[in-house]
């Protein structure tokens, strides 16, 4: 009998196109997806040494990082500008297809890859991007890479990489009303730490992660880097064909149903050894609030910050009167009495139609507190077209909210979309960390249904006791 | 890019856990489309006041780690974001080690590619570096043939590297020339799997 296989092991036996001792594995890239930041440097290296990209059509590009959010075509940012008219150069001399500002493809490269169906099962997928764990969702493999990687998988289609080493992330149990896909993944790295998944592939399984829809999936794989693994993935089962069927690049008729077969024979097998196995109980998983500057440091609503008395060890100690100072907080103070000024829906964790949904749910028929600024900032033009058609845009502008274009905003404030020094901000992103949000910003990682009720409340609060709300379907 | 064999310098402490690549080079620099340039840019919160001027707290801008080649820092080093500036800048700045308990992952691999060498010790043996450094000028040399760091003092340990790795510093490759080497292998590839 075969020796069961991992989904891991399975992919990279299928895209080996090198084995040598002593080195890293060459293996082959399906897809490469780009974007304008860490791309121009990778374009110019092919120029110097006039080398081609070796399968254009097997590359995608959009821009997402730096592209304004309103009044978008005008942009004062003579960098930034520049930036993406080099991507749109770049794509032109090479041949790349490119979703630009102006194209109804256009989003955050991790939301539109699974919205076209390039993001399919077994795939091996790239982009010079950390969050591209996300696509591992669909039981590809998926990771980010350097500028430098960027320009070899364009130039070879190929990538020199050393076996990763596999986690089993069990999940069993059932989230509470009111407890999502974002809360669990934060539950995951405050339970484990921000290094737990350094050197492995985090694959999600257990029946909790089988119930989850796919755009959950996507949230929860999103955070695997935040936990230290380059990439995390759930192996495919009806729930990714469902969604794929009908995407414009997923295969159809006859192709669909055999490549449905091929997936489902990369499940993993029963019995596979892992390199090591963790386990977390969903249900004892709380609504979480992050603290501090990274998000391991994240606590249930109902807690208390901590306070840095009750650290034995020093250099901890140390850590958690910076961390305080910087977010300005005080040694345990309750989650629910810090007031926020800013509240941000969006980034390629949670800006999917469901997240907008689900925040719409909370705030429908409500208003937005008067000292809070809130945004909804949908993860690709398509996000955006379908909320209208559902009249969501109209429950979040009644409540106060600003409804933007799509892009990366105020996840990385790299376009006009900044949290002003000292100020805080509740947000559906991925990275709590120092000036995340602009220099100075103080930033609370939460899930879309808390930044929608401490929007209402000007504060932090259990969306749980908050009150009644009807989900939208 | 040049070739790393044998390296004496200056060390710089920078002893914080989790330093993540937003710090390493903030956001707002990622803009250019140019490679080089970056190290005015490093650390640049952490080392610049909002008025530029440069808080004399903050280690590189001390007057006795001017000209420092080699950092060393905390744990989980260049974790977040997969931005390459981060290694451009620290080799832009003039650093050519960086010496940590432990690195993330996209980070440490970006550091070959820009002939920039992460070198992971122990906790006790990057603690023993940072208080020398903090209390005396303090140099090391990393010997990367032999895989050795050393000070004047009789310190002296190993250290880790893949073969791979080494070689790449060693020979100052260019990885893509390599592997284009193997357009047959890759071109079969993708024959046999209709790729
Ligand atoms: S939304 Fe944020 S995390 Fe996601 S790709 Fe954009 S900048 Fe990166």
């Amino acid at each position: 009998m075969m020796k069961p296989k991992t989904i891991v092991e399975k992919i990279w036996e299928q895209h080996l196109v090198l084995q040598e001792e002593n080195k890293p594995d060459l293996i082959y890239i399906d897809l490469h997806l780009v974007h304008e930041v860490t791309s121009p440097q990778a374009f110019e290296g092919l120029r110097i040494k006039k080398r081609k990209v070796r399968r254009p059509e097997r590359t995608f590009a959009t821009m997402d990082h730096n592209v304004p959010t309103i009044n978008r075509h005008i942009i004062n940012d003579k960098i930034a500008l520049k930036q993406m008219q080099t991507l749109e150069e770049n794509c032109r001399e090479f041949n790349i297809p490119l979703a630009d500002i102006d194209h109804p493809d256009q989003g955050i490269v991790h939301v539109i890859g699974p919205e076209l169906g390039l993001t399919q099962p077994g795939r091996t997928i790239v982009c010079g991007d950390s969050h591209t764990s996300t696509h591992g969702a669909f039981g590809a493999l998926a990771f980010g890479i350097g500028t430098s990687e960027v320009e070899h998988v364009l130039a070879s289609q190929t990538l020199w990489q050393s076996r990763p080493k596999t986690l089993n992330l069990k999940v069993n149990g059932t989230l509470g009303t009111g407890v999502t896909a974002k809360d669990l993944i934060l539950a995951i790295i405050a339970k484990y730490g921000v290094r737990f998944g350094t050197g492995y592939v985090i694959e999600y399984t257990g029946e909790t992660i089988r119930s989850l829809s796919m755009e959950e999936r996507m949230t929860v794989c999103n955070m695997s880097i935040e936990a230290g693994a380059r990439a995390g993935l759930i192996s495919p089962d009806e729930t990714t064909y469902n969604y794929l069927k009908g995407r414009r690049h997923a295969p159809e008729g006859e192709d669909f149903t055999k490549a449905v077969e091929q997936w489902n024979s990369l499940v993993t097998d029963e019995g596979a050894a892992y390199d090591k196995t963790l386990e977390i109980n969903a249900s004892e998983v709380e609504p979480q609030v992050t603290w501090g500057t990274n998000p391991g440091m994240c606590l249930p609503v109902s807690a208390s910050v901590p306070d840095p008395e009750h650290e034995g060890n020093p250099a901890k100690k140390e850590e958690i009167l910076n961390d305080l100072d910087y977010m300005g907080l005080k040694p345990g103070q309750p989650i629910s009495s810090i007031k926020i000024d800013h509240v941000f829906i969006g980034s390629c964790t949670n800006s999917r139609l469901s997240d907008l949904k689900k925040a719409a749910a909370v705030i429908r028929g409500r208003k937005v507190h008067p000292s809070v600024k809130a945004i909804v900032v949908p993860g690709s033009f398509k996000v955006k077209q379908d909320a209208e058609k559902e009249g969501i845009d109209l429950i979040f502008k009644q409540a106060g909210f600003e409804w933007r274009e799509a892009g990366c905003s105020m996840c990385l404030a790299m376009n006009d979309d900044i949290v002003p020094p000292g100020e805080r901000c509740a947000s559906t992103s991925n990275r709590n960390f120092e000036g995340r949000q602009g220099n100075g910003a103080r930033t609370h990682l939460v899930s879309p249904e808390m930044a929608a009720a401490s929007a209402v409340e000007g504060h932090f609060v259990d969306v749980r006791e908050y009150s009644e709300f009807t989900a939208l379907t | 890019m040049e070739p790393f064999k044998l390296h004496t310098g200056l060390v710089c402490p920078l002893n914080r856990t989790n330093i993540d690549t937003d710090q390493i080079i903030p956001k707002q620099f990622l803009k250019r489309i140019e490679r080089q340039g970056f190290g005015e840019f490093l650390f640049f919160h952490w080392r610049f006041e909002d008025d530029g001027k440069a808080k004399e707290n903050f280690p590189l801008n001390k007057a006795e780690y001017k000209g420092a080649s080699i950092l060393a820092a905390g744990e989980n080093f260049g974790c977040g974001s997969s931005r390459e500036h981060a290694p451009w800048a620290l080799e832009d700045h003039g650093f050519k080690v960086i010496i940590a308990p432990s690195f993330a992952d996209i980070f440490y691999n970006n550091c070959f590619k820009n002939g920039l060498l992460p070198l992971q010790l122990s906790e006790e043996e990057k603690e023993y570096i940072v208080k020398k450094a903090e209390t005396e000028s303090y140099k090391l040399t990393v010997d990367l043939e032999k895989q050795t760091v050393s000070d004047d003092l009789g310190f002296r340990t190993e250290f880790q590297i893949l073969p791979h790795h080494k070689e790449m510093l060693l020979n100052g490759w260019d990885e893509i020339g390599v592997t284009l080497n193997y357009e047959d292998r890759i071109s079969e590839y993708e024959q046999q799997t209709s790729k």
